[in-house]
């Protein structure tokens, strides 16, 4: 399993031909209190950098693109009753929508952590 | 994700600047001046702290100013002003002061503002954004009666919240004694303030003006009480909609008119139409005859039926497939002690009547509303 990182603070979890997708903590401290995220519709297929979820906090609202192409297999139903999470868990249980990874070679260009990491330092 | 980082250039600063950073305060750009949007608490422990305790608010950068009328008698410089505003200005008591909108010929608000009668003079509060003009207008239009006086050298602060009356009575027995939109001189701390007790949050509380030089010293004191938490723009924002209160700019402006803006509790009956003193203020003729006979748009409350905030800027419609907008979200986001999305626009005066369903367009999909009261939340006012 490998985490990738986007320079608009999106996370991605390789798992085989799936990739996970949500935001980063950093962005999250960025974005302050999450009040709704709206998620994309299972069977959508995103393309690379097309708006695929929203965001919004008390102040505004935030789009989150896809990093790669592919189809929406499944989104995480518990951000819309505790939108919150994407607050208290950004990497892990705020997890927003799943792709089928249509191109593997778009991942390529993505950071790893350590890379990430630096670029938001 | 898109990130903002604004860095601020050729920014105004306000006395609190340090105590800002120091704080942990979150600056941008607001009205040409480096502002906190929030603090380390966030939005919205910041916003549901005001409503149950205190919060204190910068807001140095609104323009302070002193009408102050030649002839020596502070009612000359109230029917002076009466020129430019719809509010009956001469009625205003020595200690009290009053809401009140700059209107242009057409009826259209040019900023809306605070009247204070000191005994001795005038004192008004306008937005940061508009200061400049409106000093100018001041000018323009009232020299021959009156000096008018920029005050750069004074501090706003504003402490609003259920526990502010105890956290500035420790430094000031006497504001306990002031009612709502009740203004006082008063010393606190040595410092020469003038105090009144309103605000811009719906809660109880006081908006100090103080000079420059001791408002650090002042809102520290503040701050050393537990009950008080500094609160940013982003909440004052929160705080303001809940309460159903006119942001210029977006709820108001120079193309709205006070009735439009569903202002009307603002003009008293001596400036209507019947009145001791109606009319004789720009834009009058629009006014006053929509004080008749109403105005064709209003604006209203809106509640949200889901959870998705409604934005500013987003068109309203009378009905999901409708393909002609009927008016627009002027304020909207999400009300921390509301739970819930919450918004207002503009609606055709039929549609404004209280639980119309209209929709927004949001993103491409349209959302139901319900038009409601505002304020969304009770007040506490301290009447």
């Amino acid at each position: 399993m490998t985490t990738l990182f986007t320079p608009d603070h999106e996370w991605l979890r390789i798992e085989g031909d799936v990739a996970t997708i949500g935001v980063t903590d950093y962005a999250q401290s960025q974005l302050g209190d999450v009040v709704f995220v709206e998620l994309p519709k299972i069977g959508r297929q995103l393309k690379k950098a097309e708006a695929a979820a929203v965001v919004e906090s008390v102040k505004a609202a935030s789009d989150v693109y896809a990093p790669i192409t592919g189809e929406v297999l499944e989104v995480n139903d518990a951000l819309q009753t505790d939108p919150a999470l994407v607050n208290s868990d950004a990497g892990g249980a705020a997890w927003f929508f799943k792709l089928k990874i249509a191109d593997k070679a778009e991942l390529d260009g993505l950071m790893d952590e350590a890379a990430y990491t630096a670029h938001t330092a | 994700m898109l990130v903002q980082n604004d860095s601020p250039e050729a920014l105004q600063r306000t006395p609190l600047h340090e105590l800002h950073l120091s704080l942990g305060g979150k600056m941008v750009p607001f009205a040409g001046y480096e502002m906190p949007v929030q603090y380390p608490a966030g939005v919205l422990k910041e916003h549901l702290h005001c409503r149950a305790k205190a919060g204190l608010f910068d807001v140095s950068h609104m323009g302070q100013l002193e009408l102050r009328a030649k002839s020596g008698h502070v009612a000359d410089a109230a029917r002076a002003l009466e020129r430019l505003v719809p509010q009956d200005i001469v009625a205003i008591a020595p200690g009290r002061q009053r809401y009140a909108q700059f209107t242009n010929d057409k009826g259209g608000i040019l900023d809306d503002l605070m009247v204070a009668n000191s005994g001795r003079h005038l004192f008004l509060v306008v937005n940061a954004a508009c200061k400049a003009a409106d000093e100018a207008h001041l000018r323009d239009a009232l020299s021959d009666v009156c000096d008018i006086l920029a005050l750069p050298d004074r501090a706003l602060l504003a402490l609003q919240g259920p526990r502010a009356e105890a956290a500035l009575g420790t430094l000031c027995a006497q504001v306990a004694e002031l009612r709502f939109m009740d203004s006082a001189p008063l010393t606190v701390m040595g410092l020469d303030c003038l105090v009144s007790r309103s605000g811009y949050t719906g809660e109880d509380g006081y908006e100090i003006s103080v000079p420059a030089e001791g408002a650090v010293a002042l809102a520290e004191a503040l701050l050393d009480d537990p009950d008080v938490l500094p609160i940013g723009l982003g909440a004052r924002d929160s705080l303001r909609l809940e309460a159903g209160l006119c942001l210029y700019g977006h709820d108001i402006d120079t193309t709205t008119t006070p009735v439009e803006g569903a202002l009307e509790w603002s003009i008293q009956k001596s400036r209507r139409n019947g009145g001791a003193r109606p009319g004789g203020f720009a834009g009058a003729d629009v006014i006053l005859s929509q004080l008749d006979n109403g105005a064709s748009r209003r604006r209203v409350g809106l509640r949200p039926d889901g959870r998705a905030p409604v934005r500013e800027g987003a068109p309203l419609f009378a009905d999901a497939t409708a393909t002609e907008s009927i008016g627009t979200i002027c304020s909207g986001g999400f009300g921390p002690s509301l739970g819930g999305p919450l918004a207002m626009g503009y609606l055709p005066t039929p549609q404004a009547r209280h639980d119309t369903v209209i929709f927004a367009e949001v993103r491409g999909q349209r959302l139901p509303l319900r038009v409601c009261a505002t304020p969304f939340i009770p007040t506490s006012y301290k009447r």
